[in-house]
């Protein structure tokens, strides 16, 4: 018991919204309503959701990247890219068969986080910040998306896997869980729902632990003020590229689950539009909140596709007008003004804390 | 080929780089100097610029002047965009690039929902000459001179009219400048409007080169992007040396592996400078007078 009220405190702290019994058992209710989910809904439905959450991920790393360290990374989708594209070329290669396929997950992943260290090196020790820093991510994704655009030739093969320029590359296996009696072929469907749903509250519970823990603690006084982080002789080169890395690691396991949901990625994953979007999820939702920003990631990507279904062209224009007006009229996101506003009346008997 | 072509047929590759380059980079240097503020529907006033003077070309206007009402309708387009959106953000100068990036999300959605995939352009003028065994678009030769002409003007406007040393004491102390009279929110307005304007040349004269799609500000961005990253926060000291210096490595890669390699070497480029030189080159040439 005292193991577990330990583990509790590690996931609260000043630099997470929702805190105490309350807030926890809404968790565990909305974590059953999710386990629940299936049983009265149908396979394609299921499918569909789990394509919202594998976009989660990459929300969530851009809100530690953004959110808390307070860098404009504009290329997440450069991460997503490598890593999905990293996937579809190790299975196409290998095979699905002994899990290779998970293998293969936390090789893509880790080949894109090996990436963004490479680029983060340059651009945390060259001291770049700000709006360069977004701007140079963001040239980034641009550059790779017509690198890929343009390896539609049969030159551009490697192994087996042919990189298919502008179609994109598909055919690759889903993942595959090797089970006693036959592997399970996670399709977009009810299992696959269970094993990202496994996913996601992982990742979630952990970046909890990390951003109030130490390292969160001081990643957010270097969003508040680098000078005085280094002055109080925190190297916030190195807190930076560790959290450039843990965001990047995180857009590549979205870009990996999308590969493999889809069996399918293109160089358009990694374009203009597509490296807009993760931003207005978590600048609507609210960057400075995990919770928030998932919650956000959620909505606007319902929204998204009920409009897309609906009005189909403009849907992109209304994620546009979305993203202005939230920047103009509620700086902090759309669901952090909420939640802060629901949270109120609670939150009386501790005043000074945000 | 003898050394003199190679020599001719290097120089045009060069001039054209540093064309593109100087071009489609200055508005956003001039919006990012002044304001701090870095516009990522660029991209978009470029198009806007071309798609005006295209339909202007369309209608009878000479293209010369077709260019120039492609610029004007950007510029205003422009002041509209700062007094609507822009304005309100200078306190948050990290939240002009979401905005603005919401901004080039309705632009090239709304144009193609409006007008289309694409639209049919206008031929580029002026046919083209013969050096050695090679012939050269004189189009090409006209946008360098652009080039030139920009960074002319733009040099002239700073040092030299009432405007430019109201915009330069804004810069520098903004309520300094507001406390000795001058309306720093129009000078602001008038900036941005300018590097609009600046963008919608810079569209309007590539507008004969290329085809005319809703996401044709893409095409200019990148080099944009990088050209002021280099280039840091001055525009002559700045951007001009940048372009030179970029425009050597697009021309050399671009000659030798193509378009695309151009450009990742431009990227790569970009990364070892900011490694060196993190405040651009105007921050290294400024570092003795700072």
């Amino acid at each position: 018991m005292n193991a577990l009220s330990r583990f509790f405190r590690r996931l609260e702290g000043p630099q997470t919204l929702g805190r105490g019994p309350a807030f926890w058992v809404g968790f565990v209710l909305v974590l059953a309503a999710a386990c629940a989910y299936p049983q009265f809904s149908d396979g394609y439905t299921v499918g569909n959701t789990v394509y919202f959450f594998t976009w989660i991920f990459m929300a969530l790393g851009l809100c530690l990247i953004w959110g808390y360290g307070g860098s404009l990374s504009f290329g997440q989708t450069a991460f997503f890219g490598i890593a999905g594209y990293s996937y579809g070329i190790l299975t196409i290669n290998f095979g699905a068969a002994y899990g290779f396929t998970f293998v293969a997950l936390l090789l893509a992943v880790a080949i894109g986080a090996l990436f963004a260290a490479l680029l983060g090196y340059f651009l945390f020790f060259g001291r770049i910040s700000g709006v360069f820093l977004g701007i140079v991510t963001l040239s980034v994704t641009l550059v790779l998306e017509r690198f890929m655009a343009q390896t539609a030739g049969p030159e551009w093969r490697i192994g087996a896997a042919r990189l298919n320029g502008f179609n994109g590359m598909s055919n690759m296996p889903p993942l595959t869980l090797p089970w006693p009696g036959g592997d399970i072929v996670l399709f977009p469907d009810v299992e696959l729902y269970y094993v990202v749903l496994g996913l996601l509250v992982v990742v979630y519970l952990g970046l909890r632990i990390l951003v109030n823990s130490p390292f969160g603690n001081i990643l957010v006084a270097i969003r508040e003020n680098p000078e005085r982080a280094e002055m109080l002789g925190y190297d916030i080169r190195k807190y930076q590229l560790g959290t450039f890395v843990i965001g990047a690691a995180l857009a590549g396991l979205s870009g990996v689950l999308y590969t493999s949901w889809g069996q399918y990625i293109t160089p358009s994953s990694m374009g203009m539009t597509a490296a807009a979007l993760p931003i207005v999820w978590v600048a609507v939702g609210g960057r400075s909140d995990l919770t928030t920003t998932l919650v956000g990631t959620v909505t606007v990507l319902a929204v998204f596709q009920a409009l897309t279904i609906h009005g189909s062209q403009y849907a992109l224009v209304a994620m546009g007008a979305m993203l202005v007006l939230t920047v103009l009229l509620a700086p902090s996101g759309l669901i952090f003004a909420l939640a802060r506003l629901i949270a109120r009346p609670f939150s009386k008997r501790q005043p000074g804390d945000a | 080929m003898d050394v003199g072509t190679f020599l001719f047929s290097a120089l045009y590759q060069f001039g054209d780089a540093f064309a593109f380059l100087v071009l489609s980079a200055c508005g956003l240097a001039v919006i990012f100097g002044m304001m701090g503020v870095i516009n990522l529907a660029h991209g978009e006033f470029i198009m806007c610029g071309a798609y005006v003077t295209v339909s202007a070309a369309h209608a009878g206007v000479p293209l010369p002047l077709a260019i120039l009402i492609g610029a004007l309708v950007s510029a205003l387009v422009g002041a509209v965009v700062e007094v609507l959106v822009i304005r309100h953000l200078y306190s948050r100068p990290l939240d002009t690039i979401v905005a603005t990036w919401g901004l080039s999300l309705i632009g090239t959605q709304g144009t193609l929902i409006l007008l289309g995939s694409t639209m049919a352009g206008v031929g580029t003028p002026f046919g083209s000459f013969q050096v050695g065994d090679y012939s050269y678009s004189v189009y090409r030769l006209v946008l360098f001179a652009a080039a030139v002409t920009v960074l002319a003007g733009l040099y002239a406007l700073f040092n030299w009219t009432r405007f430019g040393v109201m915009a330069r004491a804004t810069i520098q102390v903004p309520h300094m400048a507001a406390a000795l009279g001058v309306d720093t929110r129009l000078v602001y307005s008038l900036t941005f409007a300018l590097g609009a304007g600046l963008a919608g040349l810079a569209g309007g004269l590539y507008a004969p080169t290329m085809t005319l799609v809703p996401t044709m500000g893409t095409t200019f961005i990148m080099e944009a992007f990088v050209t002021v990253v280099v280039g840091g926060a001055d525009v002559f000291l700045g951007t001009a040396p940048a372009a030179a210096v970029l425009a050597v490595v697009k021309a050399t890669m671009t000659s030798w592996y193509g378009q695309l390699f151009g450009q990742i070497g431009l990227l790569l480029a970009v990364i070892v400078v900011i490694r060196v030189l993190p405040r651009g080159i105007s921050g290294f040439l400024l570092r003795e007078r700072a």
